[in-house]
């Protein structure tokens, strides 16, 4: 509202630089928002007795269990051959999930942003799914779907395919959970950039493609990356669904989360230290995407859209 | 470059952004397109560039059809409102993106899109500018990157979409002057849009003025401020008031009586008299065409806004007096018009879609006064 607009009556006196009762009170340039300091001290302690006792406690169990037998044992555990398996089906199903989400994520989102089409909306809420589903129901899916006595599982069985108790289903279920990790990322930030950049860049004579690569990615790429990163943690991680689909026969299907859980399952001091090896690099995985998202957050928070803080 | 837009009408989705819009732009002019927010301005533009494609019609570049081309082909360069400067490259990188981007049988060697830039960066008046990035410029210097970046691909034709429309009043003014030069130096086909009548009235060589996606006239400063083809072009260029008034057997009739205004030449029927504030004279004794009551008196640089509240409908009509001049609120003042125009009212017709409908509302009736 204009300032010429505000209605001040003739009589009207500015208020005393500092009313007395303000003064009066002992703390020094206290907010209207800022509790007592008793009120502080407990909320403080409460959080940080939480985040602790839940949180960072597990991590360092995590480790003490992993070297509890030395060192040795701890790579010891690490190169039996299941666990090198399992490791190695990790990477893989990481390896081919990971990029396929990248791609996916970033048509999804280009269609979303650059283009107006019927459906838009419903797109959006779709790609939120493996979000509000359980895993281990999206996982039944694809058993539905794939497996022996599935829709597809005659069909699939007739060219002898193989995908439920497979590495295909390993894929599927992974891909599936983290679908929306980068495409989340992305929708936001580009829609907040609109199509005036690329307007430009075809202005000035840029095929579609080298405006998308020399333009739209450069606009992008960083909240393309915590996307990543973010689709790379929960890809590793995943346990439902692909519990479901793997069949686990170890050395076979076991991906590292379902040999965690294998290992832990036997009464032996070495399964356990198995089992704790194992979690221990899944836990460091977390730790460097912790860090690497926070040095993201810290650095480029001006470039992520407003909504990837909230994660 | 000679530009021919051909009965061209966009619509977007079922509105009618633009109705029937033709318009022959001759090689080397700077012509404005003016008019209020929503009357078309941009469309017309982005239809001209190929950001958009006509619903019916067609663009002509010199002889050939460019409505089947696209944006790459019809090589137009833009200079968009918000400058959109790529963020993430130098400014010599943002001049060189457009022959960067060539093929690589038309792409120059980097030393010499290099030097292109920077000889760019001089015709824009920021030599010495080529290291820094957008964010590092003020928006003035922003948008002459915008416009150099736009030259480097030596365009048919240059298009500016409110080139100034995000600067301060001063800075206008400068890049205003600054722009006719440069146009006057490369000789370029432009055509910018604008709301402000000002910008467009002093730096084009035409006008466009538009009102809800129809082209309602099209001529020099002189005939849009002197002839306004119709009452929109009126009001909406320069200050007026008007009052209504009737045509009957050669006289006017101004709530039932007969005032004294040559009209012989209008046609007969309902119409409108638009009159300028500095177009009016005021009379003494009560002798002139039409008095008022005073309403309001306000001073306006050089001179002094009276404000009249004319006949029984309380018509309200502003006339200029100089600054000595200060008449009481409430006392009669008698004015007679210098110069005037007549508008015959419009058949009272609803939104005008079809093109007859047009024919009829098209204001060929307008009688002047000189
Ligand atoms: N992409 C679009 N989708 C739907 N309607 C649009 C679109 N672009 C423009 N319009 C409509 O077309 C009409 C003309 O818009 P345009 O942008 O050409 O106006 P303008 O004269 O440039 O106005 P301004 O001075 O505010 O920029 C407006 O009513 C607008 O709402
Ligand atoms: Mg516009």
């Amino acid at each position: 509202m204009p300032a010429e607009k505000v209605f001040v009556p003739p009589d009207y006196q500015r208020p005393t630089e500092s009313p007395p009762e303000v003064a009066a009170i002992p703390f020094r340039q206290r907010s209207a928002v800022t509790e007592p300091v008793w009120v502080r001290t407990i909320l403080i302690v409460v959080a940080v007795g939480f985040v602790g006792l839940f949180l960072l406690l597990p991590l360092v169990f995590v480790f003490v269990q992993a070297f509890s037998m030395g060192f040795g044992e701890y790579f010891e555990q690490l190169s039996e051959p299941y666990a090198q398996s399992a490791i190695r089906l990790t990477l893989l199903v990481t390896a081919i999930a990971v990029p396929a989400n990248l791609v996916f994520g970033i048509a999804a989102s280009w269609a979303i942003a650059k283009f107006e089409f019927k459906g838009k909306a419903f797109l959006i809420t779709l790609i939120d799914l493996p979000f509000s589903v359980s895993p281990v129901i999206a996982g039944l899916v694809y058993v539905l779907l794939f497996g022996a006595q599935g829709y597809f599982g005659p069909w699939l069985e007739a060219n002898d395919i193989q995908i439920i108790f497979a590495v295909p289903g390993i894929v599927l279920a992974t891909i599936f959970v983290t679908f929306p990790f980068v495409a989340r990322e992305l929708i936001p930030l580009m829609q907040e950039q609109g199509t005036g950049d690329e307007e430009a860049a075809l202005s000035l004579g840029a095929s579609g493609f080298k405006t998308f690569l020399f333009v739209t990615l450069p606009n992008v790429k960083w909240a393309l990356l915590y996307g990543v990163l973010l689709c790379n943690a929960r890809a590793m991680g995943e346990f439902g669904a692909v519990s479901v689909l793997s069949g686990r026969i170890q050395g076979f299907t076991n991906t590292m989360p379902l040999q965690i859980e294998a290992a832990s399952k036997e009464f032996s001091r070495t399964a356990e230290v198995a089992a704790f090896s194992m979690a221990s690099l899944l836990a460091l995985l977390a730790l460097v995407t912790l860090i690497l998202k926070t040095f993201l957050e810290w650095r480029y928070a001006d470039r992520l859209s407003s909504s990837a803080q909230a994660h | 470059m000679e530009i021919r837009i051909a009965n061209v009408r966009k619509e977007f989705g079922r509105f009618p952004a633009l109705h029937d819009v033709s318009l022959n732009i001759r090689s080397g002019e700077l012509i404005a397109l003016l008019g209020p927010s929503g009357s078309g301005k941009t469309t017309l533009l982005r239809l001209i560039a190929g950001l958009e494609h006509t619903t019916v019609g067609k663009i002509y570049f010199g002889d050939e059809d460019a409505s089947q081309k696209s944006i790459q082909d019809r090589n137009v360069g833009f200079v968009f409102q918000h400058y959109a400067l790529f963020k993430h490259l130098t400014i010599a990188d943002n001049i060189g993106f457009g022959l960067r981007v060539r093929p690589r049988a038309t792409r120059p060697s980097r030393k010499e899109i290099r030097r292109r830039a920077s000889e760019l960066l001089d015709l824009v008046q920021l030599p010495g500018l080529d290291r820094r990035l957008p964010r590092q410029l003020s928006g003035g210097q922003r948008q002459r990157v915008a416009l150099a970046r736009a030259l480097a691909i030596e365009p048919r034709v240059l298009l500016l979409d409110e080139p100034f429309g995000a600067l301060d009043a001063q800075v206008r003014r400068d890049l205003r002057r600054w722009l006719r030069e440069l146009h006057d130096k490369t000789g370029h086909t432009t055509v910018f849009v604008t709301h402000d009548q000002e910008e467009a009235l002093e730096l084009a060589d035409r006008v466009v003025v538009m009102s809800q996606g129809r082209i309602e006239q099209v001529g020099g400063a002189d005939d849009i401020y002197d002839a306004p083809a119709s009452p929109f072009v009126f009001s909406f260029i320069g200050e007026s008031s008007s009052l209504p008034i009737l045509v009957r057997d050669g006289e006017a009739f101004f709530e039932d009586e007969r005032v004294s205004l040559p009209v012989r030449d209008c046609e007969a029927g309902p119409s409108r008299l638009f009159i300028r504030p500095h177009d009016i004279d005021v009379v003494a004794d009560g002798g002139g065409t039409f008095s008022g009551n005073v309403t309001m008196v306000r001073r306006n640089g050089g001179g002094r806004r009276v404000e009249l509240a004319i006949g029984s409908g309380g018509h309200r009509v502003e006339i200029e007096v100089p600054a000595e001049v200060a008449p009481a609120i409430g006392s009669t003042i008698s004015i007679r018009p210098r110069r005037w125009r007549v508008y015959a009212d419009a058949a009272p017709t609803g939104p005008v879609t079809t093109a007859a409908a047009m024919k009829a509302a098209e204001p060929s009736r307008a009688v002047a006064a000189e």
